[in-house]
């Protein structure tokens, strides 16, 4: 069973620590809410667990082993859904989910995978349709289809949930218990709830650096 | 193998948008174009002056041209969130970036070198130069696209990055600039052109080597 733990991260951002000595552990089923307000580093924890960025200090690991010693495998088993939906308006649906499923699966079903994630994010009809006709909510929709094209165990996911309707919530809540049902691993950060059942929920207010 | 497909695919993506955005990709040839057809305007229509300034004019119309259009190789990516998911695909990001650097050349670079005979044609250049110039901008204009490529990675959500993008590159062309005219006026002349042919070929090596590392190294610090 897979296991992602961060041991005493610390962050810091232009120069003001952010968040300090923060351990978490998630294991193949689970799932991690980050909270906290506006600026407490949901975000940049995210990030640094996707590896955009480097830790002020600490370690992340993956099933005993340093995340850093091998980055590449790290990527290949992650899917980050970020603030933006990174969705190109002169682009169809299908074309922006066929290129993430080639990208990081490589060829073969990637048509059919394509056009179950639509089914799964309940944006099949607008499959053919460019995206500069999107809603914000639609793009969102498009955005979260990504975590369907190519199967990774670790989704990591900031604020999903911004921009959706009650239905794209409802899908999501059940694409991430399917996900933690086959053993995935879920991190999200949130505002409010509900999380999902039987959730870890970390505050990053607790964590942040009482020098500031 | 994989990491071939999937350079190919980016480097297909990046096609597929520049013909999606149609007049987009165009602006920098257009800009070429329009740019040398003042020279005669300026300068006046005699053919002795015209056919001595043309390689001169050609190639600092085609750096112009080349870096009009460098702003957005990365810029779009950036903004709408595509560059992350770049950084966090499995193919390396030197890889990604070669993939964009690529791109960028088959839709600028490319048209640059199909216009530029027929305009060393409007400016009397004399015929024995003709193969040097389309083998040196062959040479010179990937070369433009690598050099362009660190400092467009480099101002990255800089604001006004476009005035900062040509104060970062343009002396950084200034060989590309100094070797490119001096193959051409090598063959005018009845001088070797191989010579010139060859700094450009080594320039284009070395580029061809450093540049994904220190572009990719680039846009990793513009992540962060």
């Amino acid at each position: 069973m897979s296991a992602f733990e961060g041991e005493a991260l610390s962050c810091a951002r232009g120069g003001r620590v952010v968040f300090s000595r923060l351990d978490f552990r998630v294991r193949g089923g689970e799932a991690l809410v980050l909270v906290g307000p506006n600026g407490s580093g949901k975000s940049s924890l995210l990030r640094l667990m996707a590896g955009l960025s480097a830790a002020a200090s600490g370690r992340l690991r993956w099933n005993g082993e340093a995340v850093a010693a091998d980055p590449t495998a790290h990527r290949r088993r992650l899917h980050y859904v970020g603030h933006l939906d990174a969705v190109k308006p002169a682009l169809d649906a299908r074309e922006i989910l066929l290129f993430t499923a080639r990208l990081r699966a490589g060829g073969g079903k990637a048509r059919a995978a394509v056009s179950a994630a639509l089914e799964t994010m309940g944006i099949a009809h607008l499959g053919d349709v460019p995206t500069r006709y999107f809603s914000a909510g639609q793009r969102r929709r498009l955005a979260l289809a990504r975590l369907f094209v190519a199967p990774a165990p670790l989704w990591l996911l900031d604020e999903p949930r911004t921009a959706l309707d009650a239905e794209a919530v409802a899908r999501l809540d059940n694409a991430i218990a399917a996900h933690r049902h086959g053993g995935g691993l879920v991190v999200a950060a949130m505002h409010g709830g509900p999380y999902p059942p039987e959730a870890t929920v970390v505050d990053l207010a607790a964590f942040s650096s009482p020098l500031q | 193998m994989t990491a071939m497909k999937a350079f190919w695919r980016t480097v297909g993506r990046d096609l597929q948008l520049a013909l999606r955005q149609g007049m987009d990709s165009f602006t920098a040839v257009v800009f070429f174009v329009l740019a040398v057809v003042l020279f005669p305007f300026g300068v006046g229509p005699e053919p002795a002056v015209l056919a001595r300034i043309a390689p001169g004019v050609i190639w600092v119309a085609a750096l112009l041209a080349s870096m009009l259009s460098l702003e957005r190789l990365f810029q779009l990516d950036y903004e709408d969130g595509s560059l992350e998911l770049l950084a966090l695909a499995p193919l390396p990001l030197e890889a990604a970036v070669g993939a964009k650097i690529t791109a960028h050349w088959l839709t600028t670079g490319l048209p640059l070198i199909v216009a530029a005979p027929v305009l060393a044609v409007l400016l009397q250049m004399d015929a024995a130069g003709f193969v040097a110039l389309v083998a040196a901008l062959a040479l010179g204009t990937p070369l433009l696209s690598l050099i362009g490529a660190i400092g467009a990675a480099l101002v990255l959500g800089a604001r006004r990055g476009g005035v900062l993008l040509s104060l970062l590159v343009l002396p950084l062309y200034i060989p590309v600039l100094i070797f490119g005219v001096a193959a051409v006026d090598a063959a005018v002349f009845g001088f070797a052109v191989r010579p010139h042919l060859m700094v450009l070929s080594g320039l284009l090596l070395a580029a061809l080597v450093l540049v994904p590392w220190v572009t990719a190294a680039a846009l990793r610090q513009a992540l962060e």
